[in-house]
């Protein structure tokens, strides 16, 4: 019997089922420590212990530090499918919907989904490599020896700044996108015209589309920077643990948005 | 206001790090813990302050504030001194809006001259050097008067002089506050100038019990390798985990 089970532990398939079960476990705990991190930064929300100065520090970072990048990636993805969509519309006799096609991909996915991509990248990526630094350096022992939340202090005014800012960078980007799709449509086909342009955006924008994009964005903003700080949070080691944490932050917050992306998409246009 | 640690075992991925170690510290006084590097002796302190959860073993710490003195000063990076030493008592339930902003900058001022370092309170922790680090750490440890300080190598990476200072710091900190006091090193003068009394740890065990003096007699083979720093003798470099 201990012959077999010697056997069984150096074949491949028992390697290979060891790595797949370790890394449910891993994704079930980060998940979990996710969950528990939400609902300590909702119960501080709830008993209004916010820091405000910190709140506006970070408010400032998210929003202002990521526009240039959020805003360059919206406006040449805008840029990009206007130039392939406008002279192909125009052959097809479609020229009064490239404002309309430009609009709606832009409000409901485009300028959500970029910005996402971008703030994750930006402000995503910087949160996580702070709170590893802190984690290894020992700052965040320290605070807990100072009676101090983490919690409280580092992940509340994070994750309340991103659901507050992000729509804001949403909004200033999409509407650049569409701007921006505007004049490439009118570079790109001869007969389309601002006018035209227009008139189209608004023949098939609701504002119940602005209102989905408003709140899936503060979704979207919420859930980076409280999956951001959280990995951060967990990190081990040095240099290599801020690494690690760094890319474990970038790489679940994109999936944590494309996941949240498709249940709204799921529960607002199925 | 005394410390007293019974059969405190702690384990880390199967190996026993602290094993049934018992010890207590009494009001006033400066207990070091001495060993080998990943003999336990910060894992014992991270326990004391809360920040490790113990595998088994009673801890009976009177009521009362427990402040920690980092190896690494552990600044908050991002905050200048003033943040850094008001931190506690801008952000803590207890202490908020107790104090007015004259108010703490005049409580930062007094902590910063305790420990000998005026009118840096706008430097950052990277325009100060390990030492002075080392003792603004302290002064923010102590801004809350806390009844408890628990210093983890304080003196380790400094040069002779600084650690000097930082041992004087310690023995004035204990003679103002008479706050209960454990030094975690493996500093020979750190051990002798401000030690009442001295633990040795090896392999999870307490190897070694006494005062400063008895530390340095050559009748335990345990100190006797230590203080001569020898690699011949009962404690083996790969057993202390280092």
């Amino acid at each position: 019997m201990a012959k077999m089970h010697t056997y069984i532990q150096h074949t491949i398939t028992y390697k290979v089922a060891l790595i797949v079960v370790q890394h449910v476990r891993e994704f079930f705990e980060t998940f979990g420590d996710i969950a528990y991190r939400f609902y300590q930064v909702i119960k501080y929300i709830l008993t209004f212990q916010i820091n405000v100065r910190q709140l506006i520090e970070q408010s400032s970072r998210f929003a202002v530090d990521s526009l240039p990048i959020t805003l360059s990636i919206v406006a040449m993805t805008s840029i990009i499918l206007a130039m392939q969509i406008a002279p192909e519309m125009v052959k097809q006799g479609g020229k009064d919907y490239i404002g309309l096609l430009v609009a709606l991909t832009m409000v409901r996915e485009v300028g959500v989904i970029m910005s996402g991509f971008a703030i994750i990248s930006m402000i995503g990526s910087s949160q996580a490599s702070e709170l590893a630094t802190m984690r290894v350096t020992e700052q965040i022992d320290a605070m807990e020896v100072l009676k101090v939340s983490p919690f409280k202090y580092l992940f509340l005014p994070r994750v309340l700044a991103g659901f507050i800012m992000m729509p804001f960078v949403v909004i200033i980007s999409s509407a650049l996108g569409i701007l921006a799709g505007g004049f490439t449509s009118m570079a790109a086909a001869k007969d389309v015209t601002w006018l035209c342009y227009i008139t189209s955006v608004w023949q098939g924008l609701y504002i119940r589309d602005i209102n989905i994009m408003l709140l899936k964005s503060a979704c979207f903003g919420g859930c980076i920077s409280l999956v951001s700080s959280s990995c951060g949070y967990d990190a081990k080691g040095g240099a290599k643990g801020v690494g690690i944490a760094t890319t474990k932050a970038v790489v679940w917050s994109f999936v944590a948005i494309v996941i949240i992306d498709c249940i709204f998409a799921v529960a607002f246009y199925f | 206001m005394s410390i007293k640690v019974q059969n405190l075992t702690k384990e880390f991925d199967g190996r026993r790090v602290l094993d049934n170690i018992s010890f207590s510290v009494e009001q006033g006084e400066v207990l070091s813990i001495v060993g080998f590097s990943g003999s336990g002796k910060s894992t014992i302190l991270k326990i004391l302050c809360g920040l490790l959860t113990p595998d088994s073993g009673i801890i009976d710490i009177e009521d009362g504030d427990v402040a920690m003195v980092f190896q690494y000063s552990a600044l908050f990076d991002s905050l200048n001194v003033f943040d850094n030493i008001s931190f506690a008592l801008q952000e803590r339930k207890e202490f908020r809006n107790k104090y007015t902003k004259e108010q703490l900058k005049e409580i930062v001022a007094k902590s910063l001259e305790t420990v000998g370092l005026e009118g840096i309170e706008d430097k950052y922790p990277h325009e100060l050097s390990g030492g002075m680090q080392k003792r603004v750490s302290l002064a923010r440890a102590i801004v809350t008067k806390p009844q408890y300080i628990l210093y983890d190598e304080p003196t380790a990476g400094l040069d002779p002089v600084a650690s000097t200072v930082i041992e004087d710091y310690i023995l004035h900190l204990r003679d103002e506050t008479k706050a209960t006091s454990i030094v975690v090193t493996h500093q020979m003068s750190t051990i002798t100038r401000c030690s009442d009394r001295v633990i040795m740890l090896y392999d999870g065990h307490i190897v070694f019990r006494g005062t400063p003096k008895d530390l340095l007699k050559q009748d335990n083979p345990y100190t006797k390798q230590f203080v001569s720093a020898s690699i011949e003798g009962p404690m083996k470099i790969a057993a202390s985990g280092f």
